[in-house]
């Protein structure tokens, strides 16, 4: 009896899954507790959160000294839904500070907005999808990777048009909303066409079992596979799916638009991920093409985007990032298209995670300083940028940092050599056109990064105003401009994860 | 000369390319108490002088250490580990062609930090002037230091927005078109020319020049090489510039202010062509062979249309700029320099390497002189400064005209000036080719590009003429003539290139053996 029980019950492994599990407890933490804490306190609730993501990233320290799966078959202790190896402790890592930053970036925005954001639902909207999204690395089956693909999205169409009565939040959130839908709904009949093929769910099963399927089959699990892949590049914004993007983020409050740049992306290149290299190894000569024709597409139209804003235009600072991050999603699907290609498919996945961490912080900061001046001028427009050396000359300098790592020019020297890194996958694999897709896009990417750039160090128009800058902002710029200059004098410290095996 | 222990000798380096870049932060930081001048601005003025002369001081030192009796070997190497995942090595080192480039663009970046002290180029503030101009320095310093592809390639791509922005904020007329198709331009061919890089890192396991060109990688079989010198000659024929991909180099000297100008003709220009003689000559023979007869041929066409536009320029009623007609004649003397480079023998490259030094001594001068009369006369148009008979400088203003003419002769290649020696090498390297290239196509080319000197001589006596002579007028204001400070800074290049034309072999017993090294297997 004893026995039998033992197999049918799976041993969790608490420790392993403490990240997101931690994450998505003290959302729920906060939304109890919000009933409780009177107006003037709410305030306690974003440092409640903040502690909690803090938490739940410090929960990563205690598995970095080796693999640990749980959730695995009571028959075979080999294929487990859950694993927390290297690259899912990076992404996580990835994902919760990314979730981080983005908090303390809404901490202001809360404030600021004066109880127009109701404060315990964003918190733990936040949460919940951050919570997902770490879970994301982790899924080593369809089924939990759909289920957090499902629980990082849905909070985050709530959270995109939190803004109660605002037309464009709502008709942002309802746009997100619906094309995302669609995308994992396309992307679920890709996973049924591979499970009718394969007859399991298990990435590791598929990858072995999809080597065998029946000839009548084939076409079914080719399909399945490119469905599949249809709703995490959705996530990641690579085109054709990327419409969605600059009147989403614009429509969402600034910190909830950092947070999908980054975070949103995240998850879905490493669903990608897994989802070609481990279950999908075989299928290489399908999607591969498939990704590099994506990406190509992808950096082009994203930079080609951001180079026809107009920087008088409303909003237009953040339809700019908006565009680039469209723009640097191409640059990451590059390698694991490359993937693909190489014989080393682990080291070229790790290119995109270097890069995607690079990107992350980076990206992140320019998002704070655009908070930090959307507080004195609510339009956001890129030309509201001249002259910020004159009045705020740090901000101006780390935010033309910031910008100069993203085009990849000195003294964005980790920009120069995560996109180093990038390129030297696509070489090593071969795929050279898209190399030199990607040079030119370089360029054209640099110009409109140094045209915001050199604003900042124009005469300024008027005179500047200046006020107290709140703590939290000062921390996620602070926070930020350290990791830039520590990376750009340091690079190995991400840079290792593109020389070593990850899963 | 003297003995320096090398451990003296690394740390002398590593401050070369590093110091710059600590004075550029610290130009940026209010100027600490005892050090504050007269002014905020005279104080951080000043600071660029003493960075660049320590710098300076610490190139001179260097060369007097240096052993000279064994210019091809790497000297005050340092080798440390920097991002193992991209197998990036800090790897600094030099060697009889690295030396006289390191020690023009110190005293170039003096010269101008110098100038610059008395004769600020309107614009903003000059504190951020001085820190771009360090970046500056570092950057192209570092281009002639490292011997990683991968760091040369960072190195390369440092200068660029330093550049950008002198031009654009320190600039003249048009400056904001110029500096960006100085900045496109030049990136997207540094971008093709990593393509390259990595292409030979990855395919030979190493990214490490000594080693790349010491020891015999099997991997780099003849059609990667050929890549791989398409890729990397793309970039730094954008650099060099070569024609037909200069059109960004007249824009950007035009509108560059003095300083910008001397830095960018000095040295900027220089790590292109040095490009071609520390990576592709010793890494890829093969591919190089393949591509020499072309290299050769669009260097032909660059003297002859360099000369042609100068002499259009140089016309009267042209409405020709002397800075567009000194840019364009860069054009014409860099074309020297890749022919001596794609005739693949030691003659031909240590013509290039001379070449590089005395158009670099040469054309800093000049493009010092003709700022000065700029900011004389207020224009550099060449029908408004010559008007009916002549600007009549040698009546004026009897030094500066002097000068003037003394710098378009040495350019223009008179014997016993610097202009000489590296122009005639790279011709005789041109007559006698190495052995897998068509000896008649490169006598043609050599044919071509010596009377691409007699154009030369035209337009720049043409230039003497016009800018020189002529009727000074009776009740005309008087130009101020030089200036101590301008003495100061210009007597260092005219005794240089005097020094460099009468006695040859100070420089050329410093780069042959390397060259000669160079081509028997990669300098060790």
């Amino acid at each position: 009896m004893s026995a039998q029980a033992q197999s049918l019950v799976q041993s969790v492994d608490w420790l392993a899954i403490a990240p997101p599990t931690l994450a998505a407890v003290v959302g729920l933490v906060v939304l109890v507790t919000d009933l409780f804490v009177g107006d003037n306190r709410k305030a306690l609730l974003g440092w409640v959160s903040v502690a909690g993501l803090a938490a739940s990233a410090l929960m990563l320290l205690p598995l970095l000294d080796g693999d640990r799966s749980t959730f695995c078959l009571t028959g075979d202790a080999d294929v487990c839904s859950y694993t927390a190896d290297r690259f899912t402790l990076v992404i996580q890592f990835l994902v919760l500070g990314g979730a981080l930053l983005a908090a303390l970036l809404s901490m202001t925005a809360l404030k600021d907005a004066d109880r127009e954001l109701p404060e315990g639902e964003f918190w733990f909207l936040l949460l919940s999808s951050a919570a997902g999204a770490a879970l994301l690395p982790a899924s080593r089956d369809l089924a939990t990777l759909i289920v957090a693909l499902e629980v990082a999205s849905l909070p985050a169409f709530a959270l995109v048009g939190i803004k109660h009565g605002d037309r464009k939040s709502s008709e942002a959130a309802l746009k997100f909303f619906l094309s995302s839908v669609t995308a994992t709904a396309v992307s679920l009949m890709g996973i049924s066409f591979v499970y009718a093929s394969t007859g399991t769910l298990y990435l590791t099963e598929i990858a072995t079992r999809i080597e065998n399927v029946d000839d009548q089959l084939q076409t079914l699990a080719e399909a399945g596979v490119v469905l599949t892949l249809v709703g995490f590049a959705f996530k990641t914004a690579a085109v054709p799916f990327h419409f969605w993007v600059p009147d989403t983020y614009v429509g969402a409050p600034l910190p909830v638009a950092a947070y999908l740049s980054v975070v949103g992306k995240a998850v879905g290149f490493s669903g990608l991920i897994l989802v070609t290299v481990i279950a999908l190894p075989s299928y290489a000569d399908v999607w591969g093409p498939a990704l590099a024709a994506l990406a190509a597409l992808t950096m082009t139209v994203g930079n080609v985007g951001a180079l026809r804003q107009r920087s008088t235009r409303a909003y237009s600072a953040v339809r700019l990032l908006a565009w680039s991050s469209v723009g640097q999603a191409g640059y990451l699907l590059v390698p694991i298209a490359a993937a693909a290609y190489s014989e080393d498919a682990e080291k070229a996945i790790g290119s995109t995670v270097a890069y995607a961490l690079m990107y992350a912080a980076v990206n992140l900061g320019a998002f704070a300083v655009a908070a930090l001046v959307a507080r004195t001028k609510p339009l956001n427009r890129v030309s509201d940028y001249r002259g910020l050396y004159a009045s705020r000359p740090l901000a101006a300098l780390v935010l033309g940092f910031f910008l100069l790592c993203l085009a990849g020019l000195p003294p964005g020297i980790i920009g120069l050599f995560a996109k180093v890194t990038v390129f030297s996958a696509a070489v090593d694999a071969g795929l050279g056109w898209l190399a030199v897709v990607m040079a030119v896009n370089v360029v054209i990417a640099l110009f409109y990064y140094l045209q915001w750039t050199t604003l900042l160090f124009r005469a300024p128009e008027g005179e500047p105003e200046t006020h107290r800058v709140p703590a939290p902002l000062t921390a996620a710029i602070a926070l930020t401009a350290v990791l830039g200059i520590a990376l750009s004098g340091a690079p190995q410290l991400i840079l290792r994860f593109s020389d070593t095996g990850l899963f | 000369m003297i003995d320096i222990s090398e451990s003296v000798m690394q740390v002398l380096l590593a401050f070369i390319v590093v110091g710059p870049l600590i004075g550029a932060a610290a130009a940026l930081l209010p100027a600490p108490p005892g050090l504050k001048g007269k002014s905020p601005e005279q104080a951080v003025l000043r600071h660029g002088v003493s960075v660049t002369g320590a710098v300076l001081i610490a190139a001179i030192v260097l060369t007097l250490g240096f052993d000279h009796d064994h210019p091809s070997k790497m000297q005050a190497t340092t080798d440390i580990s920097w991002i193992p995942a991209l197998d990036v090595r800090i790897h600094l080192g030099i060697d009889g062609i690295s030396l006289p480039l390191l020690v023009l663009t110190a005293l170039l970046t003096f010269l101008c930090a110098l100038y610059s002290y008395f004769k600020m180029p309107s614009g903003p503030s000059p504190k951020a002037f001085v820190a771009l101009v360090l970046v500056l320095e570092s950057g192209t310093l570092a281009t002639f230091a490292v011997l990683d592809l991968l760091l040369f390639f960072l190195a390369f791509e440092m200068v660029l927005i330093p550049m950008y922005f002198l031009i654009a904020r320190w600039g003249g007329e048009q400056k904001q078109a110029a500096a960006w198709k100085f900045i496109l331009y030049t990136l997207l061919g540094s971008v093709v020319m990593l393509l390259g890089l990595l292409l030979i890192g990855l395919k030979a396991g190493t990214f490490d020049m000594v080693a790349l060109a010491t020891d015999n990688h099997p991997a780099l079989t003849t059609s990667v090489q050929v890549i791989a010198v398409l890729a990397i000659g793309i970039g730094l024929a954008v650099k060099t510039p070569m024609w037909p991909l200069h059109s960004w180099l007249p824009d950007a000297h035009t509108a560059a202010p003095t300083v910008g100008s001397v830095l960018l003709a000095g040295v900027l220009l220089k790590m292109g062509t040095y490009g071609f003689v520390r990576i592709l000559l010793p890494i890829t023979p093969d591919g190089m062979s393949t591509f020499a007869p072309y290299l050769a041929a669009f260097a032909v066409v660059g003297i002859i249309y360099g000369s042609l536009a100068c002499l259009a320029l140089a016309k009267k009623g042209a409405k020709g700029d002397l800075k567009r007609l000194i840019a364009y004649s860069s054009v014409g003397h860099m074309g020297f320099v890749l022919l001596g480079i794609a005739s693949m023998t030691p003659t031909g490259v240590n013509g290039a390497l001379f070449a590089n030094i005395a158009h670099g001594l040469i054309t800093g001068l000049l493009f010092f002189l003709v700022g000065a009369l700029k900011d004389r006369t207020g224009t550099t148009d060449l029908d408004t400064l010559a008007q009916q008979t002549g600007a009549a400088l040698y009546g004026k203003a009897p030094r500066l005209g002097g000068l003037l003419a003394f710098a378009a002769v040495a350019s223009l290649g008179l014997p016993g000036l610097a202009g000489f020696w590296g122009e005639m090498l790279a011709l005789f390297g041109a007559f006698d080719p190495a052995d897998d290239l068509s000896r008649p196509a490169f006598l043609t080319f050599m044919t071509i590009a010596a009377f691409g000197t007699l154009l030369t001589a035209a337009y720049m006596l043409v230039v003497v003429r016009r800018v020189c002579m002529g009727a000074v007028p009776q009740e005309g204001p008087k130009l101020a003539d030089v200036q101590s400070y301008e003495f100061a800074a210009w007597t260092p290049l005219v005794v240089l290139t005097v020094i460099a034309g009468l006695w040859p072999k100070a420089l050329l017993g410093l780069t042959d053996p390397a060259v000669q090294q160079l081509f028997a297997g990669g300098t060790r």
